[in-house]
């Protein structure tokens, strides 16, 4: 089969700087995929290359099977949802959604008929007289997606798409956008700093740092299985182990992560578990978490609401399973 | 500050207002009023009679029509480069970083900064040591370099309100360089391109100094308005083409606010 897109040793250096740096990676037909990383991580440059509006300095991109190298972004059949949506102020929103069409030479009655209807699939019917200054930040952001999805693409990049909107409507535009992909069957490429966001949406998870990909899996692989102590650390917030500390209690020499919910806290002290000190506790509503000291390394354990809470202050006993920590590959 | 729409300004702030308008446009009205003198050769307060024949002798003078033409045609050119010139930089200038950005931007600004008998002198003796004889050319050359200054400060504060990722949607969209101008940068920048040009224009249609420097002997409007004053024959011809100028002048002016108006709500509402 071949790959919506593939890169071969991508890289996009800006002068001394690297952007992308020898990114190998495939992307399914279909598959929802989200890039995930922080700011200067190289992901929004993996996506700019997509849609063709930077060039990579060396490598060899293929979207569908087509060498994409030197091909401009409007002979592309990749279409973008902007992190500032980028709408033309000057024209309506149906316009806005028809413009794809309109400069494809589609007639008129033609291109606001598909235009309506991609209104609709986003749920915006009847918007389309409105001007884009007089629609609220959800709304704009269901405008960019009709007019992207409006020209048919073989391939969604969405950059950023939920960063500008608050906690509820994100929530809920993530269960539409999950809904909109399945049903298209179109291949969506989401790039987002939220780690939520991609765990929660995506069907792979590609975690950027400096340029280079760290992992790439689905998002419980990249949760419960990081292979390294940045994917570990930046994808949910899992305790990373150093050597010394996997050694006394597995047996190897290695770098290892383990999940703060696999942590048992108990109040009573007890010579087969470790001693530690509650640091601080946080309230998170369907759990507390923990910070631990364990002989000056933190530990995090989460305690699921409704058990009994130590004080801060107090020495307690932790104990976990062997088999629950993940020796990581990505580290020596 | 007050804030309260219905409070009434007190009686003295309102004459004063109302006393400062009247300074600015009565001298105008005057202008107007010695279009139609009987008095040929000095202004005489009250004018002795009234006459409508300057008109007529206007229409007959060809040297009239000459620098009308001159300045029409000079005004014209200039505002086509400046507005070609102006925008292009203005989108250099906003849309990209490159070493040496915020130089370009000062010395485009500059000649405008600069007084004009400073640009006339500089234009005049670079046209001497270059061999360059005096044309409507040389006159143009010397309008575009303050015409630009207006259209680029328009067109820059435009871009700089029109988001850079706008162009790049457009791309993405399917449309090509030359689509994108056509339908987003220019519907974008139209209204600010209009404005600016109309003003370039009335800078290049009634400048003076930098004119006497590279004009050599041609006359432009102004120019001519300037030597006639001098001259004590038929001065209320002068009156009939300064009223003439000003009524055809408004025209297009009040054109211009209108559309800028409009444009800049309909631009400002998509921010």
């Amino acid at each position: 089969m071949v790959s919506a897109v593939s890169f071969q040793k991508v890289s996009r250096h800006f002068g001394s700087v690297k952007a992308v740096d020898a990114v190998d990676l495939d992307i399914e037909p279909g598959e929802f995929f989200a890039m995930l990383g922080p700011s200067g991580s190289g992901k929004t440059t993996c996506l700019r290359l997509i849609a063709g509006f930077e060039q990579p300095t060396s490598g060899a991109i293929s979207i569908f099977g087509e060498r994409a190298e030197g091909v401009p972004p409007y002979r592309r059949n990749v279409n973008t949802v902007f992190q500032d949506y980028a709408l033309f102020p000057h024209l309506n929103v149906l316009d806005n959604v028809a413009y794809g069409l309109m400069v494809k030479g589609i007639g008129r009655a033609e291109r606001l008929k598909a235009a309506e209807d991609t209104l609709a699939l986003v749920r915006l019917p009847g918007y389309g007289s409105r001007m884009p200054g007089q629609l609220s930040g959800g709304q704009r952001q269901r405008v960019a997606l009709a007019r992207a999805l409006v020209n048919r693409p073989k391939v969604l990049l969405l950059d950023e798409p939920l960063g500008a909107l608050d906690l509820k409507l994100r929530e809920n535009m993530q269960e539409e956008l999950k809904l909109l992909q399945k049903s298209l069957g179109v291949t969506f490429i989401f790039v987002t700093h939220d780690q939520g966001e991609a765990l929660s949406m995506a069907d792979r998870v590609a975690v950027f740092n400096d340029g280079h990909i760290m992992q790439i899996g689905t998002p419980h692989d990249i949760y419960q299985r990081p292979a390294s102590r940045f994917v570990a650390d930046f994808v949910g917030s899992s305790n990373v182990l150093p050597p010394e500390f996997v050694k006394l209690h597995s047996g190897q020499m290695r770098w290892a992560s383990l999940r703060p919910e696999a942590i048992r806290v108990k109040r009573e002290q007890d010579a087969n578990g470790i001693p530690a000190d509650v640091v601080a506790l946080n309230y998170l509503g369907a759990s507390t978490r923990i910070a631990l000291d364990v002989n000056g390394l933190r530990l995090h354990a989460m305690i699921p609401a409704g058990q009994p809470l130590p004080e801060q202050g107090e020495r307690v006993t932790i104990s976990f399973n062997r088999e629950q920590i993940h020796l990581m590959d990505g580290e020596a | 500050m007050r804030s309260d729409r219905n409070s009434s300004a007190p009686i003295a702030l309102k004459i004063a207002a109302a006393a400062g308008l009247l300074f600015l446009h009565i001298p105008l009205l005057l202008i107007f009023v010695y279009a139609f003198t009987t008095e040929e050769k000095s202004y005489q307060w009250p004018p002795p009679g009234l006459t409508a024949k300057w008109f007529a002798v206007t229409w007959n003078r060809p040297d009239v029509w000459e620098a009308l033409a001159l300045s029409l045609k000079v005004a014209a050119i200039s505002t086509l480069i400046a507005i070609i010139l102006g925008t292009l930089c203005a989108a250099a200038v906003s849309r990209s970083k490159f070493f040496g950005r915020e130089t370009i931007s000062l010395l485009v600004i500059l000649p405008i900064a600069l007084p004009g008998i400073i640009t006339g002198i500089s234009l005049r003796s670079a046209f001497s040591l270059m061999n360059i004889p005096f044309s409507t050319w040389t006159i143009v050359l010397g309008h575009a370099t303050f015409c630009i200054v207006v259209v680029y400060n328009n067109a820059v504060a435009r871009f700089r309100r029109t988001s850079g990722s706008m162009i790049e949607a457009s791309y993405d969209l399917g449309a090509d360089g030359f689509q994108t101008f056509r339908h987003i940068v220019l519907p974008n920048i139209g209204t600010a391109l209009l404005a600016g040009g109309m003003l370039a224009f009335a800078l290049s249609f009634d400048e003076v100094i930098v004119t006497t420097f590279t004009a050599g002997q041609q006359q432009t409007l102004p120019i001519w308005m300037l030597e006639e004053l001098v001259r004590p024959r038929q001065r209320p011809v002068t009156n009939v083409v300064a009223m003439v100028v000003v009524l055809v002048t408004l025209l297009p002016i009040l054109a211009a606010y209108y559309l800028t108006r409009d444009g800049d709500q309909t631009a400002g509402s998509g921010k």
